[in-house]
């Protein structure tokens, strides 16, 4: 379970101090699949790195399982169980996708279940597993191994940042099986995807709406969904759908 | 390998990964000395006259052979130059594995300055790798001072694998290599020091040939309070294709000077350089960490990744 106490992010920009997360508090349970969508802007990638460690929160408090992690750095919350799939994933000059996976995994990771998790993510393995992760490789083939590293850790929360963003129809699908499976795997974990595509926010149990550092709305995907789709609102929202 | 201490086996491992006997012609040095030779009936190996070194001459033809010639100190206090000569024929396809190991516990500072010259001949292949190593924690400084000279006849190719990673307090190390027609240079250099290290490594590499290419790649790590620098020149006098790109990572107060350079004297000439030096990425440590890494593990994994 994580809890979310008076959650403030600002940070300076040029000279004024600027509110980018403002005063938010939920509680998102285990065994969840949580979809988290809004504006773009709204403070949706700022709230995952609070989550993670990555951006250190200025005000507020965060409970994971019980333990306040607040002060805990990224290190300390990963291996609490906490797993980050960034949007804009970052390439390394000389570490190999095998490397990778076997950091994520923390363990001796032999080649076939590295091949395996590839294979997950729709990467044909055996022309992935030896490439450089440097610029050589596109954007979608980075973005999956980018997922792939998350789902070779064993993660109670899983946090996804728009992780559909460049990845073309076939691997869509394939996208919602791999959280299916992910949920399967293991009890009471709990997947928090950011995302504006609809599709995604259909399979959700809970949405949560994020819009300029605040949560407007949240709940059960029957009661928000159709709040969200056919408004105003919704073409903001859900503006990378087409 | 029954002459040798347990240091000379460890330093023969690290420099030229050898766990026994090595397989075809080799020439084992230790402390000044050589300790064991073979030769092939192709890959002949001779004692220069005047000065220390060795002569190796391989013949016309010979193809899927190796040579080693490691060298090691492991006592205080030596200082040796040491000529070695490669006379390759035409149409060859071999492994030339060199690399020297220091180790030293004393006092004394002890120097290996080794000058490899390679003449390689039409259409041979040749694959070199060199590895430098010190260890031992005595207040003499481990010194290496390599020359490669690098002579390239028509058609040939050369691949050069340059590693330095760990223990070598100074060092200079220059290559030259003069190209023909159609030969090709490929430069691998891997160097990394800490301490109060200080490294210099020097190209300068001559296309003179119609079709002949080069390309030197090197990635440097400097960490703590070392130096280096990093002069890569290419010459081109002809049609020919060149790319230097210098690639390094500073940590600490470690400082690194490159200076790529370029000569063009043929309009015919395609010269390109690429240089970076920076901290390792902000964004790559924080990657690493959330996949549970501590921060000096992720600075490793990235370094040791980026050096493989
Ligand atoms: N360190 C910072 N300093 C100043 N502004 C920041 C900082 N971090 C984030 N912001 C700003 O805060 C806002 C929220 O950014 P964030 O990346 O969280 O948005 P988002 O909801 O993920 O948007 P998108 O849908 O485009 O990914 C943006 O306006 C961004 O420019
Ligand atoms: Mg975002």
């Amino acid at each position: 379970m994580l809890e979310l106490k008076n959650v403030s992010f600002s940070a300076d920009d040029n000279g004024s101090n600027i509110e980018i997360i403002r005063n938010i508090s939920h509680t998102i349970s285990d065994n969840k699949f949580v979809v988290i969508t809004g504006p773009n802007g709204g403070g949706k990638s700022t709230l995952a790195k609070i989550i993670a460690g990555i951006v250190k929160n200025t005000d507020g408090q965060i409970i994971f399982d019980g333990v306040d992690i607040t002060e805990k750095n990224i290190t300390e919350r990963a291996r609490l169980g906490i797993g980050f799939a960034f949007q804009q994933p970052v390439r390394f000059k000389g570490l190999t996708v095998i490397d990778l996976l076997r950091i994520a995994a923390g363990k001796t990771l032999s080649v076939s279940d590295a091949c395996n998790y590839l294979s997950e993510v729709g990467l044909c393995a055996k022309d992935y597993i030896d490439r450089e992760i440097n610029a050589s490789l596109s954007g979608g083939e980075l973005k999956r191994i980018e997922i792939a590293t998350v789902l070779a850790r064993d993660v109670k929360l899983a946090i996804f940042d728009e992780p559909e963003a460049g990845i073309d129809l076939w691997s869509f699908n394939n996208l919602i099986r791999i959280f299916e499976k992910m949920r399967q795997e293991r009890s009471g974990r709990t997947i928090l995807v950011i995302s504006h595509q609809e599709r995604i926010l259909n399979i959700a149990d809970e949405i949560i709406v994020i819009s300029d550092g605040n949560i407007l709305k949240y709940g059960e995907k029957d009661i928000i969904l159709p709040e969200i789709t056919g408004t105003e609102n919704a073409i903001n929202i859900c503006h990378k759908m087409a | 390998m029954d002459q040798m201490d347990a240091v000379q086996k460890r330093l023969f491992q690290e420099v030229a990964d050898l766990h026994g006997i090595p397989e075809g012609a080799y020439n084992l040095r230790a402390n000044g000395k050589a300790l064991m030779r073979n030769t092939t009936a192709n890959i002949d190996i001779q004692s220069k006259k005047d000065v220390s070194g060795i002569d190796i001459r391989i013949k016309s033809g010979t193809k899927n052979e190796s040579i080693h010639i490691p060298v090691v100190l492991s006592q205080s206090g030596i200082k040796e130059n040491v000529y070695n000569d490669f006379f390759v024929g035409d149409d060859c396809d071999v492994l030339i594995v060199a690399g020297c190991g220091i180790d030293n516990c004393g006092s004394q500072d002890s120097e290996h300055d080794g000058i490899h010259r390679f003449f390689i001949g039409k259409n041979s292949k040749v694959r070199y790798v060199e590895k430098h190593y010190g260890s031992g924690d005595g207040s003499g400084k481990r010194i290496l001072n390599p020359v490669t000279e690098v002579h390239m006849d028509e058609g040939s190719t050369m691949e050069m694998e340059m590693v330095q990673i760990k223990g070598v307090d100074s060092t200079k190390r220059t290559t030259i290599a003069e190209l023909k027609a159609d030969a090709k240079l490929l430069v691998r250099e891997r160097l990394m020091t800490h301490g109060q290290q200080q490294a210099y490594s020097i190209y300068k590499v001559d296309l003179n040939g119609d079709g002949s290419s080069a390309d030197v790649v090197s990635r440097s790590v400097a960490r703590d309070n070392s130096y280096q620098k990093l002069d890569l020149c290419i010459n081109g006098s002809a049609a020919c294709s060149g790319h230097t790109e210098c690639d390094s990572i500073i940590m600490d107060n470690g400082r690194i000077l490159a200076v790529p350079s370029l000569e063009a004297n043929s309009v015919d000439a395609a010269l390109v350089h690429e240089a970076a030096i920076g901290k390792i990425a902000g964004e790559q440590l924080i990657k690493l960490m959330t996949l549970g890494l501590t921060e000096a593990e992720a600075e490793e994994q990235i370094i040791n990744g980026f050096l493989k």
